[in-house]
Formats: C-alpha cells, sequence, structure tokens
C-alpha cells in the first residue's frame, strides 16, 4: 500500500504524520523519562495525539463547522444576507426599496449636517453598484438560475462530522481528570519521598 | 407512569452513578456507608434480576432516552453481560458488606465519605463497561473505573501507595488511549460506534491494514488492563500497597472485566474468524497464558508478603482465563468464562481473608502471620480453603473450571496444554501450601499470639464468599451452565 503511495499523497496525509509524531513523542517520553512530571507531560501528548487523530478523521474536505448558516431560517432567494456577485439580481430588486428608503434618508442627514458626506457618498456608492446589473436583469437569465443554485448549496452546505469531535470533548475531559490525578499523586509522593525521580525513589525503597 | 421493571438496565448503572456525588455532598462516615451499602446491594438486586429476565425471555436491549440504535447509546444484557454483570455487583456488595471495620483501620476517617463515593465510581465503571453496547461508551466506562481504582489504590497507608497508584495510572492511561485509537480506527471504517452495527458494517475479510492496527491497539489496550503476563508489570504494586477492601474489589472484578471486553471485542466485533483463523491469536493466546502461568506462580512462590503473592497469582490465573478463550471452543470460551467468576470469588475472599490479618495483626509479611493459624482459626480455615479453590482441588470452584479447561482442551487436540495446566497447578500448590504451613505450623510470631479472631462483621461476609467457591464447585447449573449458555451464544451469534 505505502509502495503505490506517491508523495502528493503522503504529504496530504499530513496530518496523521502529525498524529504519529506526536503520538511516539508522548510515548517515548513515558517510556523513557525517569521525572514524574515528564512522564505526565508525555502521557499528556500521548493523549493529545488521539484528539487530532479523531479531529482529522472527522474533516471533510471543504467541510465547514456543522452550524446551521443565517440564510437557511430566511427561505430562498432572499440573497440580503449573503453577498455574492450572482445576486446582484436580487440586490437590485432589493435596492428599488432601499432606493424609496435612503432618498428620505440621506435628505434628513444632510440637514442635519453632522458628517452627512459619507453617508450620502455610501448610498450612492450602493446605487451605483446596484444599477449595472439591473440593466442586465432582462439580458442574463442564467445569473438568476444560478443564484437559486448557491442559496440552496448555502442551505445543503458540506459539513465536517461533528461526532468525532464531540467524543474528543468526553476525551479531553477524560484527559483533565487524569492528569489533575496525576499530579494529584505526585505532589503525595514528593511529600513522602521528597523527590519526583522515579530512580531515586525506587533506590530508596529499595534500602529501607 | 414509566414501567418501571423496563428502565431496570439503566439503573443498575445510574444508581452508583447518581449516589456517589450524594456521599460527598452529604459527608459523613455512617451515613455515607449505609447508602453505599444500600446502593450496592439494590444494583445486585437489580442485575440478578436482570439476569433472570434475559434466562426467560432473551437478551434486553434499553434504547437511552429513546434514540434508536446505532445513532444512540444502548445497553445490552445478554446472557454473558448478564452472568457477568451479577457476580460483579454481587462481589462489589459483599466486600463493601464486609469492608466495615477494615475500612475504619486502614482508612483516615476523615476521607471515608470520599472512599465510598469513590467505590461507588469504579462500580459503576465496571458494571458499565459491561452493559453498554456503544464501543466509545466502553471507553468511557473503562476511563470512570480506572481513575476511581487509581484513587481508590493510592489510599493506601504504605508510603509506596502513591507510587503504585501513578504507575498503574501511566501504564493503565497507555491502555486506555490505545483502545481509543483503536475505536477510532473502526469508526473510521464503519462510521458507526455501536457494537452491533460495526459488527454488521465492517468487512473483516478485505479489511487491510487499518482493520488489523485497530485490532492490534485495542488488543493489546485490553491486555494493559488484564495485565498479561509481559504488561502486569503494574498489578503486583497495585494489589500490595491497596487498602485491602480496594484490593479485594479490584482483584475480584477490574481485570475480570477487561477479559470480559476482550471476549466481547473478539466475539461481537471483529468475529473469531478473523482473530483466530486470518489472525493467529490464538496460539498466541496459548502461548502467552502458559509462559504467564508459569512465570507469575513461580515468581508468586518467592513473594514474602501474601497480598503479593496472591497478586502473581493474579496474574497466573488470568492466563487461565485466556486459555480458554484461546482454545477457540464452546467448552474452552465457557471454561474462561467460568473461571472468571470462579476466580473472583477465590480471590475476592482470599484477599478478604488478609484483609482480616491485615486489621488484626497490622501486617500481612508471611513473617508475622506464623502461626495465626491459632489465634484466628476462622479466618485461616477461610484463606485455606479459599486456597484450595486457587489450585483447583475437587469440590471447590476452581477444580469445576479447571476441569472443564481440562476436557476442552484435549477435545481441541492439545494435550501439552492439558499437560502443562496440570503441571501449573503444582506450582499453586507450592505457593498456597507456603502460606497454610507459616499459619498452622510454624511458632507464632509476637503480633499473631497476640492477635484475636476477626470481628463478625468481617467473618460472616468472608465466609459467604468462601462458601460460594464450595457451592458452586459441588452445584455447578448455575454458575458452569450459565457460562455454558454465554459462550453457546456468543458461538452462535458469531456464525450468524
Amino acid at each position: 500500500m505505502i509502495a503505490q503511495m506517491d508523495i502528493g499523497q503522503a504529504l496530504g496525509l499530513y496530518n496523521y504524520w502529525v498524529v504519529i509524531f506526536l503520538m511516539m513523542t508522548g510515548f517515548y517520553m513515558v517510556i523513557a523519562r525517569g521525572n514524574l512530571i515528564k512522564t505526565i507531560i508525555g502521557l499528556n501528548i500521548f493523549q493529545t495525539s488521539v484528539v487530532l487523530l479523531y479531529v482529522t478523521m472527522g474533516k471533510v474536505k471543504g467541510g465547514t463547522a456543522p452550524i446551521m448558516p443565517l440564510d437557511v431560517g430566511h427561505g430562498h432567494g432572499h440573497g440580503h444576507d449573503s453577498h455574492g456577485h450572482e445576486e446582484a439580481p436580487h440586490h437590485a430588486a432589493d435596492a428599488a426599496d432601499h432606493t424609496m428608503l435612503q432618498h428620505p434618508l440621506s435628505g434628513r442627514v444632510g440637514e442635519a449636517e453632522e458628517g452627512p458626506a459619507s453617508s450620502v457618498v455610501d448610498a450612492s456608492g450602493h446605487f451605483t453598484g446596484i444599477s449595472e446589473p439591473s440593466v442586465q436583469l432582462t439580458g442574463f437569465e442564467d445569473a438568476a438560475h444560478s443564484h437559486a443554485d448557491t442559496a440552496h448549496q448555502a442551505a445543503e452546505a458540506i459539513y465536517s462530522n461533528p461526532l468525532p469531535s464531540v467524543l474528543m470533548l468526553t476525551a479531553i475531559v477524560v484527559g483533565v481528570a487524569t492528569t489533575a490525578l496525576a499530579l494529584a499523586l505526585t505532589v503525595r509522593i514528593r511529600e513522602e519521598y521528597g523527590t519526583i525521580e522515579e530512580d531515586e525513589i525506587l533506590e530508596m525503597d529499595r534500602t529501607a | 407512569m414509566i414501567d418501571f421493571v423496563s428502565q431496570l438496565p439503566i439503573l443498575m448503572i445510574v444508581l452508583p452513578l447518581v449516589t456517589a456525588p450524594i456521599c460527598v455532598l452529604l459527608g459523613g462516615r455512617q451515613l455515607t456507608y449505609i447508602l453505599a451499602l444500600i446502593v450496592a446491594w439494590c444494583v445486585f438486586a437489580i442485575s440478578l434480576a436482570c439476569l433472570i429476565q434475559v434466562n426467560q425471555s432473551g437478551p434486553i436491549h434499553y434504547e437511552i432516552g429513546n434514540w434508536k440504535p446505532p445513532y444512540g447509546i444502548e445497553y445490552v444484557v445478554d446472557a454473558l453481560s448478564g452472568f457477568v454483570l451479577m457476580f460483579v455487583s454481587f462481589l462489589g456488595a459483599i466486600v463493601l458488606t464486609y469492608g466495615k471495620a477494615s475500612i475504619d483501620k486502614e482508612i483516615p476517617h476523615s476521607k471515608h465519605y470520599l472512599f465510598y463515593a469513590t467505590y461507588l465510581l469504579c462500580m459503576t465503571g465496571l458494571m458499565g463497561m459491561c452493559i453498554t453496547g456503544d464501543l466509545f461508551n466502553v471507553f468511557v466506562f473503562l476511563e470512570i473505573s480506572s481513575l476511581s481504582s487509581y484513587a481508590l489504590i493510592s489510599l493506601g497507608k504504605s508510603r509506596r501507595a502513591p507510587l503504585a497508584a501513578l504507575q498503574y495510572l501511566i501504564l493503565g492511561t497507555i491502555g486506555a488511549t490505545f483502545l481509543l485509537i483503536g475505536i477510532g480506527l473502526l469508526y473510521q471504517m464503519t462510521g458507526t460506534l455501536n457494537m452491533a452495527d460495526i459488527a454488521g458494517r465492517l468487512d473483516v475479510e478485505n479489511g487491510g491494514r487499518t482493520l488489523l492496527v485497530a485490532f492490534a491497539f485495542m488488543t493489546i489496550g485490553l491486555f494493559i488492563k488484564m495485565a498479561v503476563f509481559p504488561l502486569h508489570t503494574w498489578l503486583p504494586n497495585a494489589y500490595t500497597y491497596a487498602p485491602s477492601v480496594v484490593t479485594a474489589f479490584i482483584a475480584a472484578t477490574a481485570t475480570k472485566i477487561s477479559v470480559y471486553a476482550f471476549i466481547r471485542l473478539i466475539y461481537g466485533i471483529f468475529t473469531p474468524d478473523f482473530a483466530f483463523n486470518t489472525q493467529p491469536l490464538d496460539s498466541a493466546l496459548l502461548a502467552m497464558s502458559l509462559i504467564g502461568i508459569f512465570i507469575a506462580s513461580a515468581a508468586a512462590i518467592y513473594q514474602s508478603d501474601v497480598k503479593r503473592l496472591l497478586a502473581y497469582s493474579s496474574i497466573g490465573q488470568i492466563g487461565y482465563m485466556l486459555l480458554g478463550i484461546g482454545l477457540v471452543s464452546v467448552g474452552g470460551l465457557a471454561g474462561g468464562i467460568v473461571h472468571m467468576f470462579n476466580h473472583a470469588l477465590i480471590k475476592g475472599g482470599l484477599f478478604m481473608a488478609i484483609g482480616c490479618f491485615a486489621l488484626r495483626i497490622g501486617s500481612v509479611k508471611l513473617d508475622d502471620l506464623r502461626g495465626a493459624g491459632k489465634t484466628m482459626p476462622w479466618t485461616s480455615l477461610a484463606f485455606t480453603i479459599g486456597g484450595l479453590g486457587l489450585i483447583g482441588v475437587p469440590l471447590t470452584a476452581g477444580f469445576i473450571s479447571k476441569w472443564m479447561l481440562l476436557t476442552s482442551s484435549f477435545e481441541a487436540g492439545r494435550p501439552q496444554v492439558a499437560a502443562m495446566m496440570l503441571v501449573s497447578s503444582l506450582l499453586a500448590v507450592v505457593y498456597v501450601w507456603k502460606v497454610v504451613e507459616t499459619l498452622y505450623f510454624a511458632d507464632p510470631s509476637d503480633a499473631a499470639a497476640k492477635a484475636k479472631e476477626a470481628p463478625m462483621s468481617m467473618l460472616v461476609p468472608l465466609y459467604v464468599v468462601i462458601a460460594a467457591t464450595v457451592v458452586f464447585g459441588v452445584w455447578t447449573d448455575w454458575s458452569a451452565g450459565l457460562a455454558q449458555q454465554a459462550a453457546e451464544f456468543l458461538f452462535t451469534g458469531a456464525k450468524q
């Protein structure tokens, strides 16, 4: 299997390489270190590598966090919340409403004479930006079509698998508990022996 | 009104789980003890009710929160898990009943309520590992039981107890994490965590390397928790320095639950065909268990601390259980399962007797136990009967399981395995005799001469367990019969 794997594939699996590297680092620390704190750190790294393993397997390419986007709730077609070029026709339709609102508004702001220029420019910028595609609207039905598709896609966006992440929340809690308990035991060992070097402790036990 | 009977499986887990924090909130020594005791016996009653129901009307499937499996977590009580749940909860309850005087002496009074809470948590974890049909749940419950047992072990009076607990913690965490990696790989292959669902989706013939790696990780992970011979190093220290009650409870239950999980793994998920035909697990198991039996039993002979002696003997006895699994036959598997049960009773009883010695003599060194047979006759008699069970003398429970293992190893065409089992029993004779001789035929040590018999509160539960080892050595319907049913259930389930 590995023989068939080209370099691109091997690099594409870089998450798994990191997992294995972390796993082996942690494992080595647990085995090789006589200092209890270092052993516990190694154990932590070892456990963390598994968290990465799970999160990696839950990741879907191009997938996003499994949170329902806002416009799904608004239904299809109302592209107001999602700003895209294809959505311009509907923007134009919306903009028609906006002009009705903005005209009296900008007029009022202008009368108030408090920093009115920028808001007016903004409003006018809005107008120019929208008026262009609104001209195209009649000629380009495709654009309207593609817009409908995107709205659909927004509703059925690609999500990463949430389950491994949820499992890892549990595993992280377990890891925290393990670390806390290990550190508490280390404190007690130090109270009893005055050292946290495993060799010295075993030596003291042997002579005692 | 919820149907009470249908909720029994979840109550078995929720009851001790909820009582543990209540114990912490209540505080107080007597109150929490009584509460923990009531709950432990309730759990036993529930598990007994479930077992009877399983025998009458087949496996119980409980869907937590009414979420249908494989989406929700499912609890399954079948012939095997019902049997294991029954004896684990029984030992949990009886050891707690026995333990009051011993706990009073060995554990600082201010920590008692925490002790009972942790004890209940440990019981929850062990029962949960047994009952759940969800693979990730197995990991969670394994960690609940492990973390609480690390804490329990560290309560030992010896200053070596925290180090023993930490060593166990490090190895135990590695084992549990291995299991977690294996579960992750299985999830990656099947997209589900429900054991039955995984078994249905897993293509064991074309699983390739991922399957193999998952299998290896999970097997090794459980081997560490089981204390199979080369991975046993945490066990002797943990058993020796833990408080007597904790040793009795953990020695009787914890390693057996891992054996149970291992059986589930092979028969419920990977199929025996993959484990034993595609992979040479049966030969590996036979080799490891026989080497383990011999080395651990030989090491037991040279121990001067009786607790440590019994700890090494436990490592050897785990070998017999794996031997049964490695024989790959209904008889062998049944022998392994019934040895789980019998050994739980025998080791539980022996460690309970040791707890009595520790209470009255203050030490469990062989030197200090000299002549205790005269001043503590009942405790010594209990130890002797338990020891005979450990050897496998006829009319004791140990004989039944060893007999089943012997006959099935002949049936499997492996007479050399049977021969080695017989020889290894001689080693057990040596180390048990060593203790018995010290108790009865040596000049009394100062401490033993001054000791008086253990209190009735400890002797009665001790004799209940010891009597059980004799009862189940004569009347085998319940132990061997149920184990046989469970083994047949696993084999037929695997063939489907």
